[in-house]
């Protein structure tokens, strides 16, 4: 029988260290897949994670994973040229073509820029494929911040604003304060016309939509990606189901009119 | 076409049918219930006539046959990855008829909701039903409330009546009987003691009701209404390595209940549905709404035996019943 369970083999082709607990793996891949989309990722006897994708490449997806668990940790201690087991992709994931010829921001908290990375990367490569590209994306603090190399190759072509919650290094020059505290300022040009994705955690996504809309952002011009427990990837084991809303298979990605009537 | 047996002919049909069919049934297991020198009906393989449990619902559903509490999906040796080797029986299952629309649940979920399920299609290949009738109403049971208390898919039934008993062959892969021919129809409860009202235009809104708090109190979050549950087909992934020799494991999938701590834990700490209270308005919503809006019928089948089960004396019929109070005060 053929079976969905049933895992590939990927070789680890590099292995990026953002953080002491962040990682970004290069995974061989070939095939479909879109920014947003994520695979369950596993090491035999030890388990299944899901696993957004940041990164699309000739012939490799990347992969960032923190390690806050069994499996992750044991991720976490493979080398260059190992191997993990996936499957997927799975979800809708974002459709690039949506946002194309629009004033376009992205905002992000923490690891939440990783699934919409591959948007980022796409417009950054491509920015006349866009009106306007902006990312507003906060972390904690200085030393949680990820991509670093991809934030300087970013900021040649769009507009970037990098920011921290709190920072105790001195040497740390950047922007301090949270994501909502740069949206009135943003520069929009019209604000019926700007497309809008939001990712993070649950709290940052409620207020971050509440300041867009603030500024006459359209409902149906803000899309979120909801993270949530996957233990299948494929709309049986029950665990991401909100209301009638199955977040692997119609998600993770929804448009905020559909994201708004769902509730845990 | 339909047949009156005496107990004798009776069980040498059965053992005829189990040369290809492991045949399962709800048994009396005697000295197994939750007290001490208390009894409970539960799912076994049967060779007599004697050993079904008519009379009585069993306490636990029929799913535990289509999916296992634990079921191996992978046994890892190595580099190699072997699927468990499935029994070459077909099997016939004794069902009531909220079960058998339980099981119509369990397909829309394993085979309907996104790709199919290869573990969960093997077993369902191999499942033939065999009706049995309820003389009454059980305890808790409002099947008549679900539309779930009249069915006519199924292959066979089997009504033991007096010292006779009537079986009903429906589906032609059954093989047929050299007996007297009669005639024989279905019965169905067509009353409840406990009726349930469900909220018709239950817009989401009214899942934000007052009702939720007191479950917050009242429920210790054990699950046991969702491991009864014939239609509760929510699993946990598991890998496991052999003690004996690490190099060795297996990935299973465990049964899982949206009323237990840990459910929507996600790696890093973020978890939803923290009080009680919202995993009973999430579980309620499921049963009673959501599926609806995405399959066309509702979850629940009315068999009560999440009622039967709670040690906290919760009745989901009661809960459907204040939301429905709720849900019509709002209204007026």
């Amino acid at each position: 029988m053929s079976n969905v369970y049933m895992p590939f083999k990927s070789r680890i082709l590099k292995i990026i260290p953002h953080t002491d607990i962040d990682y970004t793996f290069l995974m061989e891949y070939t095939g479909d897949v879109k920014p947003g989309q994520f695979f369950e990722v596993s090491i035999p006897k030890y388990g299944e994670a899901p696993i957004s994708i940041s990164e699309i490449g000739e012939g490799y997806v990347g992969l960032t994973i923190r390690r806050v668990g069994v499996v992750t940790n044991t991720i976490h201690e493979l080398q260059e040229g190992g191997v993990l087991f996936l499957r997927g992709p799975y979800g809708n994931g974002f459709d690039i073509n949506l946002y194309k010829s629009k004033e376009i921001i992205v905002a992000t908290g923490g690891t939440g820029l990783a699934p919409v990375k591959g948007v980022v990367d796409y417009f950054a490569e491509n920015a006349d494929e866009a009106t306007s590209f902006s990312l507003i994306a906060g972390f904690k603090s200085p030393k949680d911040i990820l991509f670093k190399a991809d934030f300087e190759k970013w900021q040649q072509t769009i507009n970037v604003i990098l920011t921290v919650d709190h920072s105790d290094d001195e040497l740390y020059k950047g922007n301090t304060g949270l994501i909502t505290s740069y949206v009135p300022d943003l520069n929009i040009k019209n604000s019926s016309d700007v497309n809008v994705i939001i990712v993070g955690p649950p709290v940052m996504i409620r207020f971050t939509v509440a300041e867009f809309l603030k500024r006459g952002i359209l409902e149906e011009n803000i899309w979120v990606s909801y993270e949530r427990k996957m233990c299948c990837g494929i709309g049986k084991c029950g665990h991401c189901k909100i209301d009638d809303t199955y977040i692997c298979l119609e998600g993770p990605v929804f448009n905020y009119v559909k994201a708004k009537t769902l509730m845990d | 076409m339909a047949y009156k047996l005496t107990v004798t002919k009776f069980n040498q049909y059965l053992k005829d049918l189990a040369t290809e069919y492991m045949v399962l049934a709800p048994v009396l297991l005697q000295g197994k219930g939750a007290f001490t020198d208390t009894d409970t009906v539960g799912y076994q393989e049967i060779k007599l006539f004697a050993e079904i449990e008519f009379t009585k619902k069993s306490a636990f559903s029929m799913k535990e046959i289509l999916t296992p509490i634990t079921q191996t999906l992978f046994y890892f040796s190595e580099d190699n990855w072997t699927q468990p080797k499935v029994h070459d029986k077909k099997i016939l299952l004794f069902l009531r008829s909220c079960d058998i629309h339980g099981i119509k649940r369990l397909d829309d979920i394993y085979l309907k909701n996104g790709c199919e399920d290869p573990y969960y299609k093997v077993f369902r290949e191999k499942i033939k039903i065999c009706l049995i009738e309820c003389s009454e109403s059980f305890e808790n049971c409002f099947c008549v409330s679900m539309n779930t208390n009249i069915i006519d898919e199924y292959d066979l039934l089997v009504r033991p009546e007096g010292d006779f008993i009537y079986v009903d062959i429906k589906n032609s892969e059954l093989s047929t009987l050299d007996e007297e021919v009669v005639e024989v129809s279905p019965r169905f409860i067509m009353e409840n003691q406990t009726k349930v009202f469900i909220p018709q235009d239950l817009a989401q809104k009214a899942a934000l009701t007052g009702i939720w708090e007191e479950y917050s109190s009242r429920c210790i979050g054990c699950g046991r209404c969702s491991f009864v549950c014939p239609t509760c087909s929510c699993f946990s992934m598991q890998d496991i390595f052999y003690k004996e020799n690490k190099n060795m494991g297996e990935r299973r999938r465990v049964w899982a209940s949206c009323m237990v701590d840990g459910f929507s834990d996600m790696a890093g700490g973020h978890s939803f549905r923290k009080k009680q209270g919202d995993r009973m308005r999430f579980r309620v919503m499921h049963k009673f709404y959501d599926y609806k809006k995405r399959f066309g019928y509702h979850m629940c089948v009315g068999c009560g035996r999440c009622d039967d089960a709670c040690p906290e004396y919760i009745s989901i019929g009661n809960c459907v019943n204040k939301l429905h109070s709720a849900v019509e005060e709002k209204k007026s």
